[in-house]
C-alpha cells in the first residue's frame, strides 16, 4: 500500500533483468554457502522465536480486561460477587504491576529461566513440572504419527498421480478429501465409541493403565503403546488425506514438465521416471507444507487428547482453559508455538540439504 | 448456485489467459461457474452444498420440533417420533441437526468471506510493494502461518470467554487469513512483471488502481478457491471450539451438540446417532466445499482439469 514514487516505479517496470546474488560472477565455496544458509536460517529462527514470545506476552494485554476480570465476570453470571471475593480473586490472579516495559522484562526473565510460576488448577505443582510431565506424550504421539502420515500419504499421492484416471487415483483422492474434512474430535469420538466402548478392543482413556507407574520398562512402554493406538489412529486418519492431495497435485505438475517427457523419450522405465524424476522433484514443495501442516496436527491433537483423556500438552491446555488457569495456559501456548517453530526450522534446514537451489 | 448449467461446455475449455480485459464481470462469473460445474467432483460438491443451504434456510419448516424444545423422553434411541432419538436433556436430535446447519453455514460463509477479504487486501499489496515494507509483511504473515491456529484460537477464546458466534468468527478470521495472503502474494508477484502491468504503470495509473483493477481480476479463481478453503477451515474450527465448550454452549450447533453429547455420556448410553450425525454433517459440508475447489483448481491450472490427460 506504500505509494511508490514515479521514478522507481518506472525503473521497476523497465528492469526485468533481476540483478541478484544468483548472478554474482564469483561462486563462493559450497561450505561457505551452506554455513551462510544455516546462519541466515538461524537468525530468522531467533527473530521468529522472539516475535512468538512477544505475541504470547501481548495477547492477554490486548484482550479486554485482566484475567481477574474474566474470572469475576464468570462468577457474576451465577449471582452478585462480594467485595471480599473480588479482592481474593485479584490477589490470586495477580493484577499486573509496573509499566508495560517492566512487565515485559519480568516476562522475558520468566521465559529464559523457564519459571512460569505455580498452576492454579493443580496447586501446588509448578507450571514447569506439569508441562514437562505432559510434553513427552504429545511429542511422541504427534511426532511419530506425523512422520508415518507424511510417508504414507506421499506414497499414495505419487501412486494417484502416476495412475491418474484409474481407481488408484480416484479412490485415494475422494476418500482422502472426505477424511481430511472429518473433524478431529469426531473421528476420535467414533473410534472411542466403536473400538473402545462397543468392541472393547482398546482402553478408553489415559496414556497408561491405572496401576502403571511411568518408567522406561518394556512393560510400561507396551502399556503406553496400547493406550496410544486410538489417538494415533485418529490423527493418522484425519491428516492422511492432506498429504495425498498435496503430493498428487504437485506430482501432476511435475509429470507435465519437459524433463519427464525427455526421460520418457529416452525410454526409461515408467517406475524410474515416476520415482526418481517426477516424485523426487514434487516432494520438495510438499516438504515445505510439512512444517505448516504440523501446526494443524498439533491443534488437532488437542481435540484428540481431550476426547481420549490423553495426558499430553493438549489435554493440559484444555484443562487450563476451562479452569481459567492463565499461567499454565500461557506457558503451554508458548511451549506449543516454540515446538512448532523448532520443527519448522529443522524442516527448513532439511529442505536446504535436499534442494541446493535454496541454499543460495 | 446450481442453476448455472452452461448451454455448451466447449467454450470453457479455452485457456484462461486468452480472456480479453473487456469481458463483463457477469460473463466472467458465468464462465467461472460453468468451468466449476463441468468438473464431476465439483458438481457433486455444489449439489451437496445446495442441499445443506436449503435445509438450513427451511429448517423451521422441515424440523419436526423446535431446536430447544424439551420435554421428550431423555436419551431415547431412534423411533418414529424421533428419527435420530433424543438428547440427554430431552430434545429432538433431528431438529437440532437441521437448525445446527444454520450456524455452521453462517460461520463458514462470513468467516470465509472476511478471511478472504483480508487475504486479498494484504496479499495483493504485499505482492506489489518491494523493499522494507514487503519484508515486514513477510515476517508478520510467516509468523501467523507458523503459530499453530487452534491453540491460538483456544487461548484467544479463553480470554474473550462467553462471546458467542461473533467471537468465534473473529477468532477464526484472525488465525485464518495468512495462508490466503501468501498464496495471493506469490501470484501477484508473478503477474506484476507482466507487460499489461508495465503498460498500466507507464500510462500513469496509481498503484492502488493497478493492484485492484488490473491485477486482481486475473486472480479470480485463486480468490474463489481461497474463499472455499477458508470457509472449510472456519467450519471445522468453529465446530472444534464449540466442542471444547469455548463458544456459547446454549446455541444449537453441530459443535455444541457433540459437546453436550460427550458431557452427558452419550458414549456410555450408546446413542450412536447423536454422536454420528452432527460430525457426519460437518464432514459432509466441509467435503462439499473441498470438492467444489477441485473444479476451482481447474480454472487456474488446466492440468488439473478433468478430462484433460497430460
Amino acid at each position: 500500500m506504500t505509494s511508490t514514487t514515479a521514478a522507481p516505479r518506472g525503473a521497476d517496470g523497465l528492469a526485468p533483468a533481476r540483478p541478484g546474488p544468483t548472478d554474482a560472477p564469483h561462486a563462493p565455496s559450497p561450505l561457505a554457502t551452506s554455513l551462510g544458509f544455516v546462519a541466515r536460517k538461524l537468525g530468522l529462527f531467533a527473530l521468529t522465536l522472539w516475535a512468538a514470545v512477544t505475541v504470547n506476552f501481548l495477547l492477554p494485554r490486548l484482550m479486554p480486561g485482566t484475567p481477574a476480570d474474566a474470572a469475576l465476570a464468570k462468577l457474576a453470571q451465577n449471582g452478585p460477587v462480594s467485595e471480599a471475593t473480588k479482592a481474593a480473586i485479584e490477589a490470586q490472579l495477580g493484577v499486573p504491576t509496573g509499566n508495560i516495559f517492566e512487565q515485559y522484562l519480568a516476562y522475558l526473565h520468566q521465559v529464559i529461566t523457564l519459571d512460569f510460576g505455580i498452576s492454579y488448577t493443580f496447586y501446588p505443582q509448578s507450571v514447569g513440572e506439569l508441562v514437562s510431565a505432559a510434553l513427552p506424550y504429545t511429542l511422541v504421539l504427534v511426532g511419530l504419527v506425523t512422520v508415518v502420515a507424511f510417508i504414507l500419504g506421499t506414497l499414495l499421492g505419487v501412486l494417484a498421480a502416476w495412475k491418474r484416471g484409474t481407481w488408484l487415483d480416484s479412490v485415494p483422492t475422494l476418500v482422502g478429501s472426505f477424511m481430511s474434512a472429518f473433524p478431529y474430535f469426531w473421528t476420535a469420538l467414533l473410534l472411542l465409541f466403536f473400538a473402545g466402548h462397543v468392541l472393547r478392543l482398546f482402553p478408553t482413556s489415559g496414556a497408561y493403565g491405572p496401576t502403571a507407574e511411568p518408567n522406561l520398562s518394556f512393560e510400561f512402554l507396551g502399556d503406553a503403546l496400547y493406550h496410544g493406538v486410538l489417538p494415533a489412529l485418529t490423527i493418522l486418519i484425519t491428516s492422511l488425506g492432506g498429504w495425498i492431495l498435496g503430493m498428487r497435485n504437485t506430482m501432476i505438475s511435475t509429470l507435465g514438465d519437459d524433463y519427464v517427457t525427455f526421460a520418457e523419450a529416452n525410454g526409461l522405465k515408467p517406475r524410474t521416471i515416476a520415482l526418481r524424476y517426477a516424485a523426487r522433484n514434487a516432494i520438495l514443495p510438499n516438504l515445505t507444507s510439512f512444517g505448516l501442516a504440523l501446526g494443524g496436527v498439533v491443534g488437532g491433537s488437542i481435540l484428540v487428547e481431550q476426547v481420549f483423556g490423553y495426558p499430553g500438552i493438549g489435554y493440559l491446555l484444555f484443562n487450563a482453559v476451562t479452569n481459567q488457569d492463565y499461567p499454565l495456559m500461557q506457558a503451554l501456548f508458548l511451549m506449543i508455538t516454540v515446538s512448532v517453530l523448532i520443527a519448522n526450522f529443522l524442516v527448513d534446514i532439511l529442505y536446504g540439504v535436499l534442494d541446493p537451489r535454496t541454499r543460495r | 448456485m446450481t442453476t448455472s448449467l452452461p448451454p455448451t461446455t466447449a467454450a470453457i475449455r479455452a485457456p484462461i489467459t486468452s480472456i480479453d480485459a473487456a469481458a463483463s464481470p457477469w460473463k466472467v462469473v458465468l464462465r467461472v461457474a460453468s468451468t466449476v460445474w463441468s468438473n464431476g467432483k465439483a458438481r457433486i460438491g455444489l449439489v451437496m452444498l445446495a442441499v445443506f443451504i436449503l435445509l438450513a434456510i427451511f429448517a423451521p419448516l422441515i424440523a419436526p420440533y423446535g431446536a430447544r424444545e424439551t420435554g421428550f423422553e431423555r436419551s431415547a434411541d431412534g423411533s418414529a417420533a424421533h428419527w435420530l432419538g433424543t438428547t440427554a436433556a430431552g430434545e429432538d436430535v433431528l431438529s437440532q441437526l437441521l437448525y445446527g446447519a444454520q450456524i455452521s453455514i453462517f460461520v463458514g460463509l462470513v468467516a470465509g468471506l472476511l478471511s478472504t477479504v483480508i487475504a486479498v487486501l494484504i496479499g495483493l499489496s504485499w505482492g506489489y510493494v518491494r523493499g522494507f515494507g514487503a519484508d515486514v509483511i513477510n515476517f508478520v504473515v510467516n509468523l501467523f502461518l507458523v503459530i499453530p491456529g487452534l491453540p491460538l484460537m483456544i487461548v484467544i477464546a479463553a480470554y474473550l470467554s462467553g462471546g458467542g458466534i461473533g467471537m468465534i468468527i473473529v477468532v477464526v478470521v484472525i488465525t485464518g487469513w495468512a495462508w490466503g495472503a501468501r498464496v495471493l502474494r506469490s501470484q501477484t508477484q508473478s503477474l506484476r512483471s507482466r507487460d499489461f502491468v508495465t503498460a498500466a504503470v507507464f500510462s500513469g495509473e496509481r498503484p492502488f488502481r493497478i493492484v485492484f483493477r488490473e491485477i486482481l481480476p486475473n486472480m479470480t479463481s485463486l480468490i474463489v478457491g481461497n474463499f472455499f478453503g477458508a470457509a472449510t477451515a472456519a467450519i471445522l474450527a468453529e465446530a472444534g471450539l464449540e466442542f471444547l465448550g469455548l463458544g456459547d454452549s446454549t446455541v444449537v450447533s453441530w459443535g455444541t451438540m457433540l459437546f453436550w453429547a460427550q458431557n452427558s455420556n452419550a458414549l456410555l448410553t450408546g446413542q450412536w446417532a447423536l454422536l454420528f450425525a452432527p460430525g457426519l454433517c460437518i464432514a459432509l459440508l466441509a467435503t462439499s466445499l473441498t470438492l467444489i475447489n477441485f473444479g476451482v483448481d481447474g480454472i487456474s491450472n488446466p492440468r488439473l482439469r478433468e478430462g484433460t490427460k497430460k
